[in-house]
Parts: C-alpha cells; structure tokens; sequence
C-alpha cells in the first residue's frame, strides 16, 4: 500500500548524544545543514522528539551520570525549554518493601493526534508511562509496572542491556488511540486494544537465542519495532535474533532477515519505514557474531533496503567508508523524513551523523566529532 | 543551617552554592529545599526516599546514609556528586 502527502520543507534533525543534545537544520534541498550549540552539555540525552500534531513542542529525555533523571520540554521548538515537574517515577512502595527506581526515560512517543498534549513514555528498569499536560507531569500508565506476570517477564537488571533493561517501541495506531503496542529488551512485544488496560505478548514467529524456550516471553529481545504509517496493520521488528514483518491480523511475525547476505547477517538495532510504501524498510546490520562485536560487519558500514516487504533486501553504502570503519548505530539513532525522495539520517556510535537525500542511495557525512549519538529524529518544525 | 550545593545542581537554586534550611531531619531539609527548588529533591533522591547512586550526603563530617538523619540547627549539610565515569 502506498500513500500520497510528502513534505518538502527543511529538516530539523534532533540528536541526543551521551553528552547532550544538539539540533541540525536543513535547508530546503537537505544540501546546507547548521548545526547547534550543544544543548543540556554533559546530560545523557536518550530521545529527543517533536510533537508532530504542533510541530513547536519537543520532549527530551535526560538524565546525569550523578543526578537523577529529567525530561526537558520546549514549546517554541527549542528555542527555550523547562524541566518537567513530575518526571517519569514508580509509585513509592511502605517501608520494609523494595521498590523500583527509575533510572532514565528511554522511549518518548506522541500518543494519538485525537489526544492532544498527551505523552508516552518507556523508561528504564522497564515502566509505561503518560503525561496528559505535554509532558510537565507524568504518571505510571497501565497496569505493566506492577503486575506479577509483567514484572516476571521484564526479568532482572542483569537480564537487561547493559544500561540497564528498556522499555521502548511505544506505538500508537494512528487509526484507534485504544490500539497500543510497545516493547521490552528484554521481554517483548505486546499488544493492548483497550487503550493499555490489558496487554497481551506478540511474540510468535520471533526467535530467542539458542537453548532458550522461545514460548518464554522473558527471553525475546526485540530492539526497535516500527509501524508503517501508510499500512497501520503492517510491522516490521529489529530483533536481537533477525528482522521480522508482522502483517496484522496475523499474530506470527515471519522472518525476513532471513533473506539477508548470510555474510553480513540480520542482526541490528534500528528499524526504520517508509513513510509512504509499507513495502520498503530499511536497517543497518551489526556484526552479531561470536561474542557480539556490535560494530558493522567486517568494518564495512552499509544501510540494507527492501523495497518488497523483506523478500529481498540491497547493500546501500555508496558515501560509508569501504573499510576500517568500527562503528555502529543505536536503536534510536536512524530514521527518515517524509520528502519526496525519502531523507535517512542515522548517528553513530562515535559522533557522526550520515545522511542520505535519496532514501539510501549515496550517504554524506554531514557532522563529525559529536558525542556518542543515543538517537536520532527528522522533525519538520513549524514556525 | 546551611546546604552546599555541587554546581551539577546549582540550575536549581540560581547558581547559589550556599542555601539555608530548616528541618529536624534530612527529609525536612530536602523537602524544604524542593519547595524552595522545585525539581532538585528527584535529582538526589529516588522515588523510593534513598539518596541516588552516585550523591553523597554529609552532614558537617560525616556521611549519611538515610533521610532520617537527625539534624541540628547549625549543621551543614554538603551534597556532593561522587564519581560516575568518564
């Protein structure tokens, strides 16, 4: 299925990087980009994304090696911004009962354009939360945080990434605000049609790490699911174990890394779709191998497309380097514009953001030296 | 009494490093702060009252390990930020 409506504005890139945040403007070809002053210098910034119903508002989450974590909000599209008065938080638990802290708000989701002003967000240790006030307060959403199943399936610190385990891909159904999706490393994918009063895991088809029961829902590691705007019933999932395609009202995903070069593998963090054909997706493959290097495969970077729903998939790395190149990219840090000729941007793991004006054909690198990127977002501001 | 407060938290408290506070505890002291300060308590102290991983509370010389600390009227309280990586 295909869409119609492309932007053709200038792109406003938000990146937050482990020593903060910093904005990248385009002219109207995407040719020119300025870069910002760093903003927030030394927070870790894990998201940092724009209110796409008015185009002014932008979240960020943050937090400090010492201090405790913080959102940001802007409502003149960066130009200034305040701290949230009630950051995401777990209700505190009577003396004598261990409770759980937040460590950093990881994922920052707009909800429904029917919902203005309204928030989600996936923290670390795993937590759903919403804000109803454009992020000034936040309270914990659903039931996830507390019930036994949940807390069962969302395992331990240690069964987490290594900052700690998240809860991300928080997705709203641009057709029904009550559909909901979201997604834990570890403990997958899940699904509410009841506006998150119950959810239920969607974990069929996906594969878990050799020796381990894939019926157990603790044990899937998805890293990044995408929705595709033009065909809501259409998913596409980077997981630890493969990229996958989900086609609703199918509950199996199905394998479609599979058709990868085996050389380079399906293994990755980012997910990103076209904004306007649900057959075409792209991903950016890490070598996931032995004892799980996380760098591009054989130090070559290149994006992989499928223009026909993972059928087949072609090496886009015209503009990387051809070698020597040990770096890779987050789960947040790759996305796309809505022009005409699709716009990607990723960042990388050691400061760079690489863009395409051709939905992948040649890369530029168009910023060096930055922190280590956390995330990456394509913005069309308002004025 | 008097709380010194590292620069990470001095946004709060309009680049002040010395503020004055009352409370027979450190819970009081810290909740008076936030009302004075909206938004620094969190910073330090977690959802679940304890001091966060990498902050350090002492209180004249010695450091204190909970929120009900007993103080008294001339103590002072430094919060400090200890290491946290590069």
């Amino acid at each position: 299925m295909k869409s119609s409506a492309s932007e053709i504005g200038p792109v406003t890139l938000l990146i937050g990087t482990r020593k903060g945040a910093f904005t990248f403007k385009s002219d109207r070809t995407r040719r020119a980009w300025k870069l910002s002053a760093p903003i927030f210098l030394g927070h870790i910034i894990h998201h940092v994304v724009c209110d796409p119903r008015d185009r002014r508002t932008i979240l960020m989450a943050a937090s400090t090696g010492h201090l405790g974590p913080t959102l940001f909000r802007s409502t003149d599209a960066g130009k200034t911004w305040k701290e949230s008065l009630a950051p995401p938080a777990f209700p505190k638990l009577p003396e004598g009962e261990k409770g759980r802290t937040v460590s950093h708000t990881f994922w920052l989701t707009p909800c429904h354009a029917n919902e203005p002003d309204a928030w989600y967000a996936g923290t670390s240790p795993q937590g759903f939360f919403r804000s109803d006030d454009g992020g000034t307060t936040w309270k914990p959403f659903s039931s996830i945080n507390d019930d036994p199943q949940y807390r069962e399936w969302m395992g331990t610190v240690q069964d987490g990434t290594p900052d700690g385990p998240k809860l991300h891909s928080i997705i709203v159904d641009p057709r029904d605000p009550a559909h909901l999706y979201f997604a834990m490393s570890g403990g997958g994918v899940h699904e509410s049609v009841d506006a998150g009063k119950t959810f239920i895991p969607l974990v069929k088809g996906l594969d878990t790490v050799e020796g381990f029961d894939p019926a157990v829902v603790t044990f899937h590691d998805p890293h990044c699911v995408r929705l595709c705007p033009s065909n809501p019933d259409r998913l596409y999932q980077q997981n630890h174990c493969g990229i996958y395609r989900l086609d609703r009202p199918s509950t199996t995903w199905v394998r479609i890394g599979k058709n990868m070069p085996k050389h380079v593998g399906d293994i990755g963090f980012p997910m990103v779709v076209h904004p306007r054909d649900a057959d075409r997706a792209w991903v950016f493959p890490m070598d996931g191998a032995t004892v799980w290097p996380r760098v591009s495969p054989g130090g070559k970077p290149a994006a992989y497309v499928t223009k026909n729903a993972g059928k087949s998939w072609v090496r886009l790395d015209k503009g990387f380097p051809r070698a020597n190149a040990w770096w890779t990219v987050k789960r947040q840090a790759m996305t796309a514009d809505a022009h005409e000729s699709v716009g990607l941007y990723l960042g990388s793991t050691q400061g760079e953001i690489w863009a395409s004006r051709n939905e992948g054909a040649t890369w530029t690198c168009i910023a060096r030296h930055l922190p280590e990127i956390y995330s990456v977002e394509a913005a069309a501001l308002g004025r | 009494m008097t709380a010194h407060i590292p620069s990470a938290l001095r946004s709060y408290t309009a680049q002040q490093s010395e503020v004055q506070v009352e409370g027979a505890t450190l819970a009081a002291a810290v909740a008076g702060l936030e009302r004075r300060f909206p938004g620094i308590r969190f910073r330090i102290i977690t959802e679940q009252d304890t001091i966060r991983p990498h902050i350090r509370i002492f209180v004249n010389e010695k450091q204190v390990q909970h929120l009900n600390a007993p103080l008294e009227r001339e103590d002072r309280i430094y919060i400090v930020c200890a290491l946290s990586g590069g």
